[in-house]
């Protein structure tokens, strides 16, 4: 039962996938139809790679979310392990502000940051993204990294200080190495979440050679065409880097790392 | 050496310590003890500077060190739970404060080696703490602390993960490296017996306040008052009279027949050097050395001579009585 529960639950996360992955592999005379295709082809992911500016946005793309995970999992580290080890006065209010932030539906955030990053002389440039992007996931990598840091043990962060580290090596010797699996899973979702994102990229950048795939993707249909087949392979494609990492950081998302500390 | 002066560290619940006065010697070996939240671990974090006083003043080797850095001060700690980094290995984890003090490789490799063979565990540095036993463990912890050569090392309850056989051979071996080193070791203990077969000086605290400073043997035979009197000793002393009287087991003779406090027998502990009876004298207990043939529900005399008995005020501190005896611990 519990198996048959856990199938059915795979089965629907993974269905609409499988479902873009099928029209992606349908021949172009079959896309409107539904069911089983006669056969597979690989044209439209041909086209999508050949006709579409697809691999200039997937390049794009690894650049502005690696930038984007890097300042997150750095910045977000550094505040994390303040807020778990350090005690600053307020710690409570200064994370549910940091959370708060991040519910502001990003439509409403557009307009003024569009002006911000005008004032700033930023539009269409990377760091117009990078920023915002890197903004909007520091609550959450704050926020599971703040966890991540606390169930280290406290001894630990007692015994560095009386083994002579600083707070900054106290971090950087014990606690991240300790905290990995926590850091991979946060890079994971950040990363995700810039490499997805449409709307700011849509709105902030606009030389065609420094689109993102989202905005790449979806520029894809003009007046005359919508290339269904093309769009569906594209965003295959573009799926396939978050799965090879996700199976990445997967190894290094164990327990038990900590095993071994006090006493047990 | 290591000096507190009016040291206080209070915090918004309870616990904490309160007018710390102590002053510990080059080379001493002190132990603090007291019941839970007491106040030690909250001392031994002060002294090592993982916390601050609230007031009052520590000096170490004349150096004002109430506000230093951990790693300016030069002190070690032997936490309860061992604290070894579980992402090193054993060689790693003893050579980390020096590392993090920038000694030369060669002389950490040196010293790693030298520290793990004094202490026996030479064979074991390629493993992860995970690996090691508890007691094992125990010693990685105890080589992380002395490789630094500090001057002065702090141990929080080393001993209490450990079984009683280990334990007591653990105490012998540090004992002989407190010699070996000549370091001032403060040594921080729940365990009245610990205390009395490590310490040259014993530091007893309650609710956050010192009661009483002295070696082992004073501390047991001139207790300042009933806490005291009663946190050393095993069986506990016997009070009566409403406290204002006490006298310990060892002095207390229960016989078939006699002078003395008339009773019944209660219970009767055989230990094989020694039987400890303990004898319902009219509502007052005492538990005094008899004979291992009595059984429980035999009327029975205990007795004691006067010159063994603690007097104690009504609020509990001891009076200057008839001379009291320096009975051994």
């Amino acid at each position: 039962m519990r198996r048959l529960l856990a199938l059915l639950s795979a089965f629907f996360c993974v269905a609409p996938f499988l479902w873009l992955a099928l029209t992606a592999l349908r021949p172009p005379e079959e896309l409107t139809r539904l069911g089983v295709p006669s056969r597979l082809s690989v044209s439209s992911f041909v086209s999508a790679l050949r006709d579409q500016p697809l691999p200039r946005a997937l390049l794009n793309g690894l650049l502005v979310s690696a930038c984007t995970t890097v300042f997150a999992v750095a910045i977000g580290s550094l505040a994390a392990f303040s807020l778990a080890r350090l005690r600053p006065p307020g710690r409570d209010a200064i994370l549910a502000g940091a959370l708060s932030v991040s519910m502001f539906p990003p439509i409403a955030t557009v307009g003024p940051l569009y002006v911000l990053l005008r004032a700033l002389g930023l539009l269409d440039h990377w760091a117009g993204l990078i920023i915002p992007y890197t903004t909007f996931s520091l609550p959450l990598a704050m926020f599971l990294l703040t966890r991540a840091f606390e169930d280290i043990p406290e001894e630990l962060w007692r015994a560095a200080r009386v083994d002579g580290c600083s707070p900054l090596q106290a971090l950087w010797r014990v606690h991240l190495p300790l905290a990995a699996p926590a850091i991979a899973t946060t890079a994971l979702l950040v990363f995700i979440a810039a490499w997805n994102e449409l709307l700011y990229a849509l709105t902030f950048l606009s030389s065609p050679e420094r689109r993102t795939v989202p905005v790449a993707i979806a520029l894809f249909s003009s007046e005359h065409a919508e290339p269904w087949g093309e769009i569906a392979a594209a965003s295959t494609i573009a799926t396939l880097p978050l799965v090879v990492l996700a199976l990445i950081f997967q190894k290094r998302i164990v327990t038990g790392l900590t095993a071994g500390a006090v006493k047990g | 050496m290591i000096e507190l002066e009016r040291l206080t560290r209070t915090f918004d619940g309870r616990g904490g310590v309160r007018d710390v006065d102590l002053t510990v010697d080059d080379g001493e070996m002190i132990a603090i003890v007291g019941p839970s939240g007491c106040g030690k671990s909250t001392l031994l974090s002060l002294i090592v500077g993982l916390d601050a006083p609230t007031s009052g003043a520590l000096r170490i080797d004349g150096r004002d060190a109430t506000r230093l850095d951990p790693k300016q001060r030069g002190v070690a700690l032997v936490f309860q739970s061992y604290a070894l980094y579980p992402h090193f290995d054993v060689r790693r984890n003893i050579a980390f404060p020096l590392e993090i003090d920038r000694v030369g490789k060669a002389e950490i490799d040196a010293r790693v080696r030298a520290t793990a063979e004094r202490l026996a565990i030479a064979h074991l540095l390629d493993r992860k703490p995970k690996q090691l036993s508890g007691g094992e463990r125990q010693r990685v912890a105890l080589a992380r602390a002395i490789v630094r050569r500090p001057r002065v090392c702090l141990f929080d309850e080393p001993l209490s993960n450990l079984d009683p056989a280990l334990r007591a051979q653990m105490r012998v071996e540090i004992r002989a490296l407190h010699r070996e080193l000549g370091a001032t070791f403060v040594w921080v203990t729940h365990d009245q017996a610990e205390a009395m077969t490590l310490a040259d000086r014993v530091v007893v605290l309650r609710e956050g306040r010192v009661r009483q400073v002295g070696p082992p043997r004073e501390i047991y035979a001139r207790p300042v008052d009933t806490f005291v009197a009663s946190f050393f000793g095993a069986p506990a002393i016997n009070l009566m009279e409403g406290d204002t009287l006490g006298v310990r087991p060892e002095h207390v003779t229960v016989a078939r027949s006699g002078d003395g406090v008339q009773g019944r027998v209660v219970l009767v502990e055989p230990l094989g050097a020694e039987t400890w009876v303990t004898v319902d004298g009219g509502g007052a207990r005492i538990t005094g050395r008899g004979d291992p043939e009595l059984t429980t529900g035999d009327a029975v005399v205990a007795r004691w001579e006067a010159s063994d008995v603690l007097r104690f005020d009504e609020r509990g501190a001891r009076v200057e009585g008839p001379a009291v005896v320096d009975a051994p611990p």
